[in-house]
């Protein structure tokens, strides 16, 4: 199966800096569609207390993308999940605030929370191959999606299927409909996930990791595919990633989450540009360089915490090689607050560091690529 | 599609015609006396050639085979007593000791059998999938574990005994026996009935496990999040998205099953009096008498190869994938 042609022409396509200037500089704040408010998921286990998110709070506007940028297990996927009330109610504690278009998410009652599903807020996920239904054909399942919230006919529902198909770049939609998802190449079943996310035309689309397992070739196509649908629908999109390089692609704001809280926030250029919080330095170093002399990767040492046991102060502080530049122990004891430490009141990050800006430029800067 | 069909339905034929030669070797060359066993204690020359004649045991053992398979395509004529039997095709043999040819006998019995088996099936498939649902859906509350633990304290008492208590302590279930169902369905059912609950209550044990673990599998898959992401109902999920993908392991069980149960339903048939395959092979293996056993083994290998080639064609029609890829 042949990959359908870009929709985009190469010169529709924008490089990143351009991007991000224009995003800046032309677009004033839209209303914030999804608030989250001092956001803690627990999950009560035989072992202890898995506190998954804590204390998260970020806001997304309209015709926005906020990237949210992690390991495993620093609870980006789990934040999202909440957004959408995928949680089982029977094992999941939430406390704190989710509103998603006004709408108060925590607490919802499960019917409430299924009739808002895929209509305020959609979901695509990381491996298309294993997100759609095996035994289904893809047209089955598109027409399901719609017809859980549209009393409409077959016929309709399948007229509106085509058409969403035909959206996301499926050359031959209405013949493609009733194709198995396993006739489907990687990209176009992707395409498939993402026409029946935006079905029922929600304001939001969670994407969680929807590139990682694609070829790369295919991964620049998605991309483009959900920042032209973000245009068209006007949506706001929440990208979960672990991939800068993504992140530069495509987002207008950045969210850095470890260990279940949010460690540096702000606008993708300046936290790319210019991060503040020793983990965003951690991962834009393990990165590896393309051009350039072979070097060795920087991988961060050590491994994520665990979320039963989380260390104490600053969860990134056994991990972290500038924590001995803060003085006494602050880092082992205090948990430093997400508050802004620069001119730029839009960016927050959580570290004890005095002076981040000058560590980056003289530590980090030389070492990246 | 129809290649890959006709190959099996192929292979499937000649399954049934090795097992046919390999049983006749082994009960026709054995080093036995079939002829004498069949004429019994009081046997007169003329009776005994009078069956080793039918049962061409006089002749090279190609020639008995021949003949057997030749009874079966065009039926043939047995002697007894200086009397010609005719036997039609397709003709299983003649049973001297029960006086009426093989057809006959499996003819009156397969039906026994049959209507046991698939009114068993139906109990435990119902009972043992809604019950693996249930548990899958509950899993780890004490529901579950009740029900995982009943269905392994089942498993662990041997079949005959769960069929003898059934049919100590249920009393209040209607007399068994077999009316043909065409005669009245009603009488049919209601003999059967306790036949039924043996072993539909025996099986749904394996079955609720089967269920539940291949449930709680689906619903742990991408596609069931996927699902719920959509905003269908709970029920929908689980029954609509999670069935349909996890009932396909358990179909290839079912199909297994089946097969064992139609040649193996003895118990149940002795335990209740219902003169079934079991039943009837079991008689003639004590009495030796080869052509029905020869005609048992014979339906049994057909109804196995039989029921395998519906569950890989079951298959294809479960899964799209093996469908068209």
């Amino acid at each position: 199966m042949t990959e359908p042609q870009l929709l985009t022409t190469p010169e529709r396509r924008p490089d990143t800096v351009s991007r991000a200037r224009r995003v800046a500089g032309d677009r004033t704040e839209g209303q914030s569609y999804l608030e989250v408010k001092d956001l803690t998921v627990t999950f009560p286990t035989a072992d202890g207390l898995v506190r998954a998110v804590q204390g998260l709070s970020y806001s997304l506007p309209l015709g926005r993308t906020l990237a949210v940028v992690g390991e495993s297990g620093s609870g980006k996927s789990v934040s999202s999940m909440a957004i959408m009330g995928l949680h089982d109610p029977r094992s999941t504690r939430m406390t704190g605030s989710i509103t998603v278009g006004g709408e108060e998410i925590v607490g919802m009652s499960p019917a409430e929370l299924r009739k808002r599903r895929g209509v305020n807020a959609a979901m695509i996920f990381q491996d298309p191959q294993s997100s759609l239904h095996p035994y289904f054909t893809v047209g089955d399942q598109i027409i399901e999606a719609y017809r859980a919230h549209h009393r409409v006919s077959k016929r309709v529902a399948r007229d509106r299927a085509v058409d969403m198909l035909g959206r996301v770049g499926i050359p031959n939609p209405r013949r493609r409909l009733d194709d198995y998802p396993h006739q489907f190449s990687g990209g176009m079943r992707q395409r498939a996930m993402i026409a029946m996310a935006l079905v029922n035309d929600p304001k939001l689309l969670i994407a969680d990791e929807p590139t990682t397992a694609l070829d790369v070739t295919v991964q620049a196509q998605i991309l483009d595919l959900i920042m032209e649908l973000q245009q068209d629908f006007g949506s706001a999109v929440l990208f979960i990633t672990h991939d800068l390089g993504v992140v530069a692609e495509i987002a207008d704001d950045v969210l850095v989450m470890y260990g279940g809280r949010g460690v540096e926030y702000g606008r993708a250029e300046s936290i790319l540009g210019q991060p503040l919080h020793p983990y965003t330095w951690g991962l834009l170093e393990s990165i590896p360089a393309v051009s350039g002399e072979p070097a060795r990767l920087h991988p961060i040492p050590g491994s994520p915490p665990s979320l039963l046991a989380l260390p104490s102060g600053c969860s990134f502080h056994p991990r972290c090689e500038f924590a001995g530049r803060v003085p006494g122990d602050a880092c082992s004891v205090d948990l430093p607050d997400l508050v802004s430490r620069t001119e730029d009141t839009t960016r927050t990050s959580r570290c004890h560091l005095s002076d981040p800006a000058g560590i980056f430029a003289t530590d980090i800067l030389p070492r990246l690529p | 599609m129809l290649i890959y069909i006709l190959r099996r339905i192929a292979s499937a034929v000649s399954v049934v015609i090795v097992t046919l030669v390999a049983s006749f070797g082994l009960f026709f060359i054995a080093p036995t006396d079939p002829a004498g066993t069949i004429c019994g204690q009081r046997c007169t020359p003329e009776r005994y050639a009078d069956i080793s004649a039918s049962l061409n045991l006089d002749q090279p053992v190609v020639e008995q085979v021949g003949e057997y398979l030749k009874g079966l395509a065009v039926g043939r004529t047995y002697h007894s007593g200086g009397l010609a039997i005719e036997c039609d095709a397709p003709c299983l043999g003649y049973s001297y000791t029960l006086g009426q040819p093989v057809t006959k006998l499996i003819g009156q019995a397969l039906p026994v059998t049959v209507s046991i088996v698939l009114g068993g099936a139906v109990v435990y498939l119902i009972a043992g999938i809604l019950g693996g649902i249930i548990a899958a859906r509950r899993r780890g509350t004490y529901l579950d574990r009740l029900m995982v633990g009943t269905s392994l304290g089942i498993n662990a008492v041997p079949y005959f005994v769960v069929a003898l208590l059934v049919a100590l302590y249920a009393t209040f279930l209607p007399h068994a026996g077999y009316h043909p169902l065409l005669e009245n369905p009603l009488t049919w059912a209601a003999g059967l009935l306790a036949a039924w609950l043996t072993l539909g209550l025996a099986n749904a044990a394996s079955y609720t496990r089967y269920a539940r673990a291949s449930m709680i599998e689906t619903l742990g898959e991408d596609y069931i999040r996927t699902a719920r992401a959509k905003g269908i109902s709970e029920r929908r999920v689980v029954y609509r998205h999670g069935l349909r993908a996890a009932i396909t392991p358990i179909a290839t069980i079912f199909g297994l099953d089946l097969a064992f149960q139609l040649t193996g339903a003895i118990f149940t048939e002795a335990m209740f009096g219902l003169p079934g395959l079991g039943v009837l092979t079991l008689r003639a293996f004590n009495q030796y008498d080869l052509p029905v056993l020869m005609g048992g083994v014979l339906v049994g290998s057909v109804v196995l190869v039989v029921m395998n080639l519906l569950v890989d064609i079951l298959y294809t029609i479960l899964d799209p994938r093996v469908r068209l890829g």
